[in-house]
């Protein structure tokens, strides 16, 4: 019973982590027809940046108490940032083109990684994180790491803000009918362009929120993270349907208890293989994905 | 060895007739392959030094190596672009086809005990049911969730390879090839002039079979899909059958490569199956020109150069000498390509073999004004950015 407990909450932890990477995708994808390569560069943006934080070079952040909230503020926002530079300078003068935006980001999310290599070398570096969730407790007789709670919790805040933002604000409405029929809103005189921007930024602090509480998850930060958990999130995001959130929300779930429990239930590796399967054969079942939904 | 297939020439042809000169010329030019080929072959015997741009004479066996591996990924991206530029299909998992004919020759070789001519048969004949195999299922659907099961199924490939199921692939390190089921020609430092051989051959076979392909028939309908797949539907012919060629062909071409770099890096490495060894091809054929004869060729021959000679360029005291702004860029090839990668996207729409036509368009225009009556919208339309 303990090790079904510790397995489901590591794998909604995982899940978790999936969802912040893929919420952001989705939304893209949904909107735009990018398929964002650049994802998992500017996770590690974002888990590089939280880690420069709280490693003491940002005055007042640290690796304890409010410091660390700090630094995690400091991670997100620099992933945000990087987000909507990558959107004003690269994508948005492809707008016409939209294989070329995907190759271009292509190119972004393989010099990224080279780029913070070459700094801060391309070895793991220990991840700095306040002691109160560095520590396990009891449930149902399982010992649960705190970082897990921290990822679900951060995982569903998020998800109820972008449901919030989505259903209840004019730029959310303005998103939403982008997603549906791009052209449509651009014919009722709306700036959908403004759109874009605003959903990379999104992507991008949700992005680099996950590489910020990632480095919590695997107590490490190192440059290829961020393209080892993109092709999970993108199993995630074509699982859930593209541009759906729910959708994303329920993959990201599925795919990391799967993971988890095959992975520790048969031989290591087999749960990563169980998934990719896994998305092959819904792919072929059902070519629009669990919602409903393929652009 | 021609390119009257290309939309250009006719309006080029009528230029010529028209000025009437220059017709001798240009078609000495036209014969441009056929002198790049003779230069390949005789460049084993050449001692000629190439200061910066390979590190010792062409003839040593370090260029030979280097060049080999170039040809090797020129051929390779030229298969790969039968999917991406003439096809339209965007495979985010051609590592596999090309991990498969590797290791699968290696593991019959060292398993099997097989000599190499015969495992070398056997794992093309696997690589290319495996593409026909996976191609059949993975064309069921069409667009981004092609290339969602593509590279689903490469990653549980490269996932496999990693695991090492019963001691079959080595696990992370790879495995090496066992030197006594080779041929004595193929082992040692001193035969790696057939190691080259063996990979402007295989470049040779690659470039003929797309180039017999892509003016075949079902080229034709290949180039219909890739323009409008509902059209063709509508013409009475189901694209089915034809992407699955494509794709079992560019399947082959792939694992035939793979073999041909298992003999010249003298293993199968974990690295050819992982879906940046897939994402490195997709920069290739972009870089060079995606949908063009030698595109591809060019791309790949430059993107590897560029790979193995950057890493040195890195490590040399030119570098070091650098402020700490620029030399830790520079130390990294990968960053380089990258931003070079997004810098041809950008700048140089249809890669790096328009270059010389977009110089000539700006340049003609420039100095001839409005002279040039048909030629010029023509090519113009050929390339909208300029």
């Amino acid at each position: 019973m303990s090790t079904v407990v510790l397995l489901a909450l590591t794998g909604l932890g995982l899940g978790a982590l999936y969802f912040l990477v893929a919420s952001g995708l989705s939304l893209i994808f949904g909107l735009m027809d990018v398929l964002n390569f650049a994802h998992g560069a500017l996770l590690s943006i974002g888990a590089y940046g939280t880690w420069w934080a709280a490693s003491g070079h940002l005055p007042a952040a640290g690796s304890g108490g409010f410091g660390f909230v700090l630094a995690v503020a400091f991670g997100t926002a620099t992933g945000a940032l990087a987000a909507v530079l990558l959107e004003l300078a690269l994508i948005r003068p492809l707008y016409a083109r939209p294989r070329e935006q995907v190759l271009a980001t292509v190119g972004v999310g393989l010099a990224v990684p080279a780029l913070l290599s070459a700094i801060w070398g391309a070895d793991a570096r220990p991840f700095p994180g306040p002691r109160a969730l560095s520590g396990t407790f009891g449930l149902l007789g399982a010992q649960i790491p705190v970082n897990r709670l921290v990822l679900t919790g951060a995982a569903v805040v998020v998800l109820a803000a972008l449901k919030l933002f989505l259903g209840g604000t004019r730029h959310g409405l303005v998103v939403r009918a982008g997603v549906e029929d791009r052209a449509m809103v651009t014919a009722l005189g709306i700036d959908v362009r403004r759109a874009f921007t605003l959903v990379f930024a999104i992507g991008g602090a949700a992005a680099a929120l996950a590489g910020a509480l990632g480095g919590l998850y695997f107590g490490s930060v190192d440059p290829g993270q961020g393209t080892s958990l993109l092709i999970f999130a993108f199993v995630v995001v074509v699982m859930g349907g593209m541009g759906s959130i729910t959708g994303a929300a329920l993959a990201s779930v599925a795919v990391g208890l799967v993971q988890q429990f095959a992975n520790y239930y048969t031989t290591a590796g087999l749960g990563d293989l169980a998934v990719v399967v896994l998305l092959a054969a819904l792919l072929l079942a059902r070519p629009r994905g669990l919602t409903g939904r393929l652009a | 060895m021609t390119t009257t297939t290309q939309p250009k020439d006719p309006v080029r042809e009528h230029c010529d007739t028209a000025a009437g000169h220059g017709r001798r010329g240009r078609h000495l030019i036209r014969w441009w392959p056929a002198g790049l080929l003779l230069a390949l072959l005789a460049a084993p015997y050449s001692a000629l030094p190439l200061p910066g741009l390979l590190d010792g004479p062409i003839g040593s066996p370090g260029s030979l190596q280097l060049l080999a591996l170039c040809l090797v990924f020129g051929g390779l991206a030229t298969g790969y672009d039968l999917l991406l530029g003439r096809t339209g299909l965007l495979s985010f998992g051609h590592a596999l086809y090309f991990a498969a004919g590797g290791y699968a020759t290696n593991t019959i070789m060292l398993e099997a005990g097989l000599p190499f001519v015969t495992s070398a048969l056997l794992a093309l004949l696997f690589g290319t049911a495996l593409a026909a195999l996976l191609g059949a299922v993975g064309l069921r659907v069409s667009g981004i969730g092609f290339s969602m099961v593509t590279l689903a199924f490469a990653q549980a490939g490269s996932i496999l390879v990693a695991r090492d199921p019963g001691g079959l692939t080595g696990g992370e390190e790879g495995r090496a090839v066992p030197a006594n089921r080779l041929p004595a020609s193929l082992v040692g430092i001193e035969h790696t002039v057939n190691l080259y051989w063996i990979a402007l051959a295989y470049l040779v076979v690659t470039l003929a079979a797309v180039h017999c392909a892509v003016r075949s028939p079902t080229g034709r309908v290949w180039e219909g899909i890739k323009e409008n797949e509902r059209r063709v539907e509508v013409l009475g012919l189901r694209p089915y059958g034809f992407k699955l060629v494509a794709f079992t062909l560019s399947g082959a071409l792939a694992a035939l490569g793979g073999i041909v770099y298992l003999l010249l890096t003298g293993g199968a490495t974990p690295q050819t199956t992982t879906s940046n060894f897939t994402l490195s091809l997709l920069v290739m054929v972009v870089l060079g020109g995606s949908g063009s004869r030698w595109g591809p060729l060019v791309g790949g021959v430059l993107y590897t150069w560029a790979d193995h000679r950057l890493g040195d360029l890195a490590g040399s005291g030119a570098v070091a000498g650098l402020p700490a702004v620029l030399r830790v860029p520079l130390s990294q090839p990968l960053f380089l390509l990258g931003t070079v990668f997004v810098a041809v996207v950008y700048l140089l729409p249809g890669g790096v073999v328009r270059l010389p036509e977009r110089v000539r368009v700006t340049w003609s225009s420039r100095a001839t004004g409005r002279t040039m009556t048909e030629a010029e919208p023509a090519e113009r339309k050929e390339i909208p950015a300029s």
